[in-house]
């Protein structure tokens, strides 16, 4: 019986796995830049077929809503401020970089709430914040949103691209045998919507985000689904509890809205985002500046919603490696570290 | 004396020798020290290194040092690195008008101590001043040079496949201090500089290897930048266990708060070397029992395989390349 709590062990039980084969999806960035960085896809059985999935927030916001951005830049003398990967993500016709060689006024900040106290403190500018992420960033969307109707300042907005990973798990659940639930989004919504997913046969484990709970976490899916039954094990209790954060979660639900949203390379997933309330449209930029719908993307022979699926690795795309690198990016993957592509690419998944 | 620095200070005139009188000979001052228009030194025997470096770090003061420590040790270090015991030293001040003069006084003391600490000279030196605006605060550029024992060389190009990889201590400290300095992130820790004059280390480790390879200062880019360089001089592959290389606490909580590879973070004390492998043990006992360097480390070794490449054993056992070095990810550490 294989001991569940030691690294060799678990490398082990990973590497001579040799029952039926298992497909394992990641839906988070952070997973599946740790699972690279630790060289750990090298070293599973070839029965173990892991998947990046859709769960880096930059990956998957579409080549329309960089357009927006940098409408928004150029077209209406806006301050953008905004995340550093997202700047370099190619739009349909420029990326926020180009947008802001061009002249556009881009501000770099940590946090969604920097942004607020940016604009606050600049009140001669019109500042957006370029808000893309998931449950796990949204609360501090809000809290910026939150904190300029307390300073009663009117120069600042969001742009928003949140998502939510339920929609995901839905329209994903054909391309997995299970996912690897990400950790920081259920440590935020809990866990019931894990046990919904498994009353309808869906089956996942969510994990944490060191080297030795990631291998704890593969290998209890692994031995799962080579048991054949549905199934849902929480494998990071020390932070994820069953009710979640209710009071983040109660925040977000004043402010924001389910809508659809556009997942890059994958296209629109009913109900998979949130915006802000009617209420709030004063604060929501696509209202206030009335941004034109902009087309949702061109077609290059870029495969991001192939490799996002599953369908591909990363260096069966024609581009991998070549007209795409993290230098010169074509897609979405290939920008941000937590990218299946970059990171691919940066640690050598061929090695 | 008026309490901050003016245009005048850099004139030539009576403010200029009153700034040289009161705060840099005071402070600099040694039989070698010169009034004229250069130093006039002994001859040296055998092969001298020479090097220079600029400093613009923001902030200049930080936990661990200040702009002065950094001006001195990096030549200091620099010339160490080629098996050279630092003899003297040149400085060149750019200040920016209104730079209060009490602390360009504490920068000249730091770079006195540091200098006497690390038996060096401070022979001549130079000061400009800027007008506002045109420099950030104060700009140092240092030069110096050493002398080399016969028989000793070091570089990039000499790493053997076989050769052990050892860091003299734990990794990242210089960047993280900077980067929490700066204030940007709104992350508190408790991460002073490494910031040292290393010569006495390198001494030590001559005496027991003076056939050693490499030894190589790993400030900005850090220790992973420097392994990338020197398989790419020497044409050799570099296989480094994770697990072996030296990172304090407190610099792991804080880069793994942002995502940053310790690795990639620059250091000001800490060296690269690179020995036969029958004489690393003998290396690393010389480390640990000289101030600096107690927390020297065997973290890999040169290969013949993977050419140009720096191959990582992780955590649980996997084996990754270290990505390469990217993006400048902090400009002006140092």
């Amino acid at each position: 019986m294989t001991n569940f709590s030691d690294t060799s062990e678990l490398r082990k039980y990973l590497e001579s796995y040799d029952g039926p084969a298992v497909r394992i999806m990641e839906v988070c960035g952070t997973h599946t830049h740790e699972i690279f960085r630790q060289g750990i896809r090298k070293f599973l059985s070839p029965k173990i077929n892991l998947i990046s999935g859709p769960g880096c927030p930059v990956c998957v916001t579409p080549a329309s809503y960089i357009d927006e951005a940098v409408y928004l830049a150029l077209e209406k003398g806006c301050t953008l401020t905004t995340f550093g990967d997202l700047v370099r993500v190619p739009g349909n016709k420029q990326s926020i970089q180009q947008a802001r060689a061009a002249g556009g006024k881009v501000k770099v900040v940590y946090s969604p709430i920097d942004g607020e106290k940016y604009a606050k403190e600049h009140p001669e500018e019109q500042v957006v914040f370029l808000s893309v992420g998931f449950e796990t960033t949204t609360p501090s969307d809000v809290i910026a949103v939150k904190n300029a109707i307390r300073d009663g300042i009117d120069n600042f907005s969001i742009l928003t691209a949140n998502k939510t990973m339920p929609g995901a798990y839905n329209a994903m659940a054909a391309s997995t045998d299970a996912y690897l639930y990400p950790g920081h989004v259920h440590a935020v919504i809990g866990t019931q919507i894990c046990k919904d997913f498994l009353a309808k046969g869906v089956s996942g484990t969510i994990a944490g985000f060191t080297g030795d709970e990631l291998l704890a976490a593969l290998a209890i899916t692994v031995k799962k689904c080579s048991e054949g039954k549905p199934f849902f094990v929480n494998a990071y209790p020390r932070v994820v509890t069953d009710e979640g954060s209710p009071a983040a979660v109660a925040l977000v639900d004043k402010y924001m809205q389910a809508c659809d949203a556009e997942w890059r390379g994958i296209g629109m997933i009913p109900a998979s985002g949130v915006e802000l309330k009617e209420e709030f449209a004063a604060y929501d930029a696509r209202k206030k500046y009335n941004i034109p719908k902009m087309e949702y993307e061109h077609k290059t022979a870029c495969r991001c919603g192939d490799v996002l699926q599953g369908k591909i690795k990363s260096s069966d795309c024609p581009l991998f490696g070549k007209a795409c690198n993290p230098d010169h990016p074509v897609g979405a993957c290939m920008v941000s570290d937590e990218g299946a592509c970059s990171a691919f690419y940066m640690y050598g998944g061929n090695v | 004396m008026n309490d901050v620095i003016t245009l005048a200070h850099g004139s030539g005139g009576r403010q200029t020798s009153e700034l040289i009188a009161e705060i840099f000979k005071k402070n600099l001052g040694n039989e070698f020290f010169t009034a004229d228009d250069a130093a006039v030194l002994p001859r040296p025997d055998g092969k001298i290194a020479m090097s220079t470096d600029g400093f613009i770090v923001s902030p200049w003061n930080y936990p661990g040092g200040n702009i002065g420590r950094l001006a001195i040790c990096g030549t200091v270090n620099d010339i160490a690195c080629m098996g050279a015991k630092p003899l003297y030293i040149t400085c060149s001040y750019v200040i920016e008008e209104g730079f209060p003069i009490s602390d360009l006084e504490l920068i000249v003391k730091t770079m006195g101590e540091t200098a006497r600490e690390a038996g060096v000279y401070i022979v001549a030196g130079d000061t400009k001043v800027a007008g506002k605006g045109q420099v950030d605060k104060i700009f140092i550029t240092t030069a110096g040079v050493g002398i080399i024992d016969d028989g000793v060389a070091t570089s990039g190009r000499f790493a053997k496949p076989g050769d052990k990889i050892i860091v003299t201590g734990d990794v990242g400290r210089h960047g993280t201090a900077i980067l929490l300095a700066r204030d940007e992130y709104g992350i508190e820790a408790d991460v002073t500089s490494d910031c040292a004059p290393l010569w006495e280390p390198v001494r030590k480790v001559l005496e027991v290897c003076p056939e050693i390879h490499v030894i190589r200062d790993a400030t900005r880019g850090g220790v992973g930048t420097v392994l990338y360089e020197i398989a790419d001089e020497a044409g050799v592959g570099i296989k480094i266990n994770s697990k072996e290389v030296p990172v304090a606490p407190e610099v792991r909580g804080v880069t793994g708060l942002l995502g940053l590879e310790p690795l990639y973070l620059a250091c000001e004390g800490r060296m690269v070397m690179m020995c036969p492998a029958d004489k690393a043990d003998a290396v690393v006992e010389a480390l640990k029992g000289t101030k600096y360097t107690e927390g020297a480390k065997i973290i890999g070794e040169v290969t013949d395989t993977e050419v140009g490449r720096v191959v990582m054993t992780t955590e649980v056992g996997g084996q990754t390349y270290l990505p390469k070095p990217g993006n400048e990810l902090l400009p002006r550490i140092c």
